[in-house]
């Protein structure tokens, strides 16, 4: 069956959000235990550092004390954990028809669990628990969409969603480490275990690298490693594999838009050499990455979810 | 015979009983029932209520409250007891809508081509022109097949002598359908002993059966036509039925903005292009589906849809205008309306109609407030409404100046004495409540009815208004072979 344009479209976000949520949930929750060892005085420019890394902007009356509730439990906040789910759920909501019974179930589950949490619980109560149960349900929610639902059409927006995201979010953290901590070869590197944790990469990396960290080897990890699945890398070959799987449109101005672009940043991943990257700058090489999944985001919405009319009335 | 545990608080009064012929002796057809609930301590009742709710809530078969927090969905109130049904009641319940139904869209299809029915003056013209529901833009116009209702829910009561009798006809959207299907599921797991002991009739091809009425009505005999659910999308009320439905048949759900009307034809819009739709199966009013022709405010709407369907490229069940037949007003009628086309004395009775817009009628019923139940004839889901003997004297005097003033408006019947079933009441054990019983009607080449409904309650202890928005339940609802 052809899938309604409005359903691509809900299922690509309901994924995306709900890999924000995760990505949230890791950044979140390594910062709150690194919190419980940190001594006072660092702790303003380590929540600000935080909020950026996420690509957010905090409001005036958000401080230290009040960041972690504004970005897990406060649904003012658009971004927050629990704004992320709600969104996602709506989206799948609005297509429950079109995935299992299987994945809907588990989401509502998800949603009613971290609301009611939101609702009744204080945030410094259990944060470490509470961003574990969002972790979980995440995951639990990717294994189950990928064992319950068919491998069509649908699912490869899904995949679109969380790819895209996924590029996304590794390399804002990764940008604004090392914005914040300047890339150097010796010195304390409990910084380096965060970052690499908040992608869940700590243990994947050390068993490349072993534990001797390096910046350059944690963004070479983080960036071009085609193995390790929060890697920008992998995150981009996904999101070409899913974009060729889709059927080809049929107007043939903007029919490989998509895919073309995808082609061009994966080849600027794979043949990409991590000492060039760093001495033209990481910044920009990053800003790049940012610029082009945003760039295939739009070209996937011109294709398949809001072309016009007029240009595609069967003949 | 007293009643036993964990009956110790059932009461008979002048309704019908579902369950009891008389004190602690249940009709033969509950006896599995009884038996099972003397056994099951009641914790362990307690316990498969609670699993029943949790898989409503988890399947999402949830409505929100209007106007809470958006996040805040509630489940429909479920009674764990099932409404059980004998195979011959059952038989006259099912000969009695087919009857009544094809009477009905042979009177819609009557009233907007020739009008024999008023010619002939068995119903006055002035009720159906002044009925909110009839669209002059129907005069005329072809329906395939000349079907104008396939989807219908008629609301049945059981009077105090045991007879099942017609309290009002649904032939616009009805909904509720959903939760008979998912309230057998549930039920299945609650009762699964029982359900093997009582022999109850299957009721899940009901999405089969609508999706053949539903290609059957393709315009122009078109082969292998396309069927859609058409939903006013996510925040209306019932959309988990409209989700519900549209997997049961395997078509797609779409809203008003997944169509488009080009040169006549209905497309919805797909990634991979444009693609003809033929049956829209929609759940979204006549006022509200096409703003070009009926309310130029409406935002869920598909603009060009009207002149598609006119033009006979695209067939909208149920069809445009059918809401005159459910008019309250003309429910007295059709009694008549049943002889006029069939020739037959109607099996179903109906519930007594008194219509204000008669003079004698109107006198009586001014006179008889605190007794009966006026009803506004364009209202549903139990608004609009004065329940006599539960009112206070200003509300009777709001409805008396409301009747004076636009008779036409109001109909008023007998406060009628719904019959009771046992209900689960936490605490006390099982007691009676008040129970209509809606059972859904697929019109099309032949009429189907699959054996099941949707029973409502009135969970309020004494209360006999069962609509959902008024703080009634369902109950499974079990016909037996």
């Amino acid at each position: 069956m052809d899938m309604l344009s409005r359903v691509a479209d809900s299922l690509y976000w309901m994924s995306r959000y709900l890999e924000r949520a995760e990505h949230m949930a890791r950044v979140l929750d390594v910062y709150v235990s690194e919190q419980l060892e940190e001594y006072s005085g660092a702790g303003d420019r380590r929540w600000r550092s935080v909020v950026d890394s996420l690509g957010l902007e905090a409001p005036s009356s958000v401080n230290e004390g009040n960041v972690g509730y504004w970005l897990a439990f406060d649904i003012a906040n658009r971004s927050s954990i629990v704004a992320c789910i709600m969104s996602a759920r709506d989206n799948a909501r609005n297509v429950r028809e079109q995935i299992s019974s299987e994945m809907w179930e588990h989401l509502n589950r998800l949603f009613h669990q971290v609301r009611a949490a939101s609702l009744t619980e204080d945030w410094s109560a259990d944060q470490h628990a509470f961003l574990t149960e969002v972790k979980d349900g995440a995951h639990l929610f990717q294994g189950i969409t990928d064992s319950t639902m068919n491998h069509g059409e649908g699912w490869h927006f899904i995949q679109l969603g969380r790819f895209i995201e996924r590029a996304v979010s590794v390399s804002s953290v990764v940008d604004v480490h090392f914005r914040d901590h300047m890339p150097a070869d010796d010195g304390e590197h409990h910084e380096g275990v965060d970052l690499l944790k908040s992608c869940t990469a700590f243990e994947a990396y050390c068993k490349v690298y072993t534990a001797e960290l390096k910046p350059l080897r944690i963004s070479e990890f983080l960036l071009l490693n085609h193995e390790f699945p929060h890697s920008v890398c992998f995150a981009v070959d996904q999101v070409e594999v899913a974009l060729r799987a889709l059927p080809q449109s049929a107007d043939r101005r903007i029919g490989g838009k998509a895919l073309r672009l995808a082609g061009k940043l994966k080849a600027t991943l794979t043949y990409g050499q991590i000492d060039e990257i760093m001495t033209t700058g990481l910044h920009a090489f990053l800003a790049e990455i940012d610029r082009q999944c945003n760039e295939i985001h739009v070209a996937l919405h011109q294709i398949y979810i809001e072309y016009p009319i007029e240009s595609a009335i069967e003949v | 015979m007293p009643f036993p545990a964990p009956f110790q608080q059932y009461s008979l009064g002048e309704a019908y009983d579902e369950m009891f012929a008389s004190v602690g002796e249940p009709r033969p057809h509950f006896q599995a029932l009884f038996d099972r609930l003397r056994e099951l301590p009641m914790a362990e009742l307690r316990r498969r209520k609670q699993t029943a709710d949790q898989t409503f809530l988890h399947q999402g078969i949830t409505f929100t409250l209007a106007g809470r927090d958006e996040g805040m969905e509630r489940i429909i109130p479920h009674d764990l007891l099932p409404r059980i049904i004998t195979g011959e009641e059952w038989a006259v319940i099912e000969s009695g809508l087919t009857q009544r139904i094809f009477a009905l869209n042979e009177f819609l299809g009557d009233i907007y081509t020739d009008g024999h029915i008023l010619n002939d003056k068995i119903v006055p013209r002035d009720i159906i022109f002044s009925c909110r529901h009839f669209r002059r833009e129907m005069r005329g116009v072809q329906v395939p097949r000349g079907v104008y209702v396939t989807v219908v829910g008629t609301d049945l009561i059981r009077t105090p002598a045991g007879e099942f009798v017609v309290l009002e006809d649904n032939l616009r959207v009805p909904s509720g359908v959903s939760y008979m299907l998912t309230s057998r599921q549930v039920m299945k797991r609650a009762f699964p002993d029982l359900f093997q002991t009582c022999d109850v009739r299957p009721i899940d091809h009901y999405g089969q059966a609508l999706l053949a009425t539903l290609r059957e009505q393709a315009p122009n005999n078109r082969s292998n036509p396309t069927v859609v659910l058409l939903s006013p999308g996510v925040y209306n009320a019932a959309y988990f039925e409209h989700s519900y439905l549209a997997r049961q048949m395997g078509v797609q759900l779409v809203e008003g903005r997944d169509l488009a009307v080009h040169d006549n034809i209905v497309h919805m819009r797909t990634t991979g292009g444009l693609r003809r739709v033929d049956v829209i199966y929609r759940r979204i009013d006549d006022d509200f589906i096409d703003p070009l022709s009926f309310r130029p405010d409406s935002i869920l709407g598909i603009p060009g849809l009207f002149n598609a369907y006119r033009t006979g490229n695209v067939t909208l069940a149920n069809a445009i205008g059918s809401g005159v037949a459910d008019d309250k007003a003309l429910f007295a009628y059709v009694p008549r309306i049943i002889r006029y086309y069939t020739g037959m004395d109607p099996i179903l009775e109906n519930v007594e109609t008194m219509l204000c817009s008669n003079k004698a009628e109107r006198q009586h019923v001014l006179e008889n407030l605190d007794k009966l139940v006026v009803k506004a004839v364009g209202e549903s889901g139990g608004f609009g409404m004065l329940i006599g003997p539960h009112s206070s004297a200003r509300e009777r005097e709001e409805f008396r100046a409301m009747i004076e003033a636009d008779p036409r408006n109001y109909v008023a019947q007998p406060t009628v004495s719904l019959s009771t079933a046992p209900c689960f009441v936490d605490g006390s054990g099982v007691e009676p409540r008040h129970v209509d019983l809606r059972p859904y009607i697929l019109h099309g080449e032949k009429t189907t009815i699959v054996p099941g409904a949707l029973t409502r309650v009135a969970l309020r202890k004494g209360s006999l208004v069962v609509n959902s928005s008024q703080g009634g339940g369902s109950k499974d609802t079990w016909v037996l072979n």
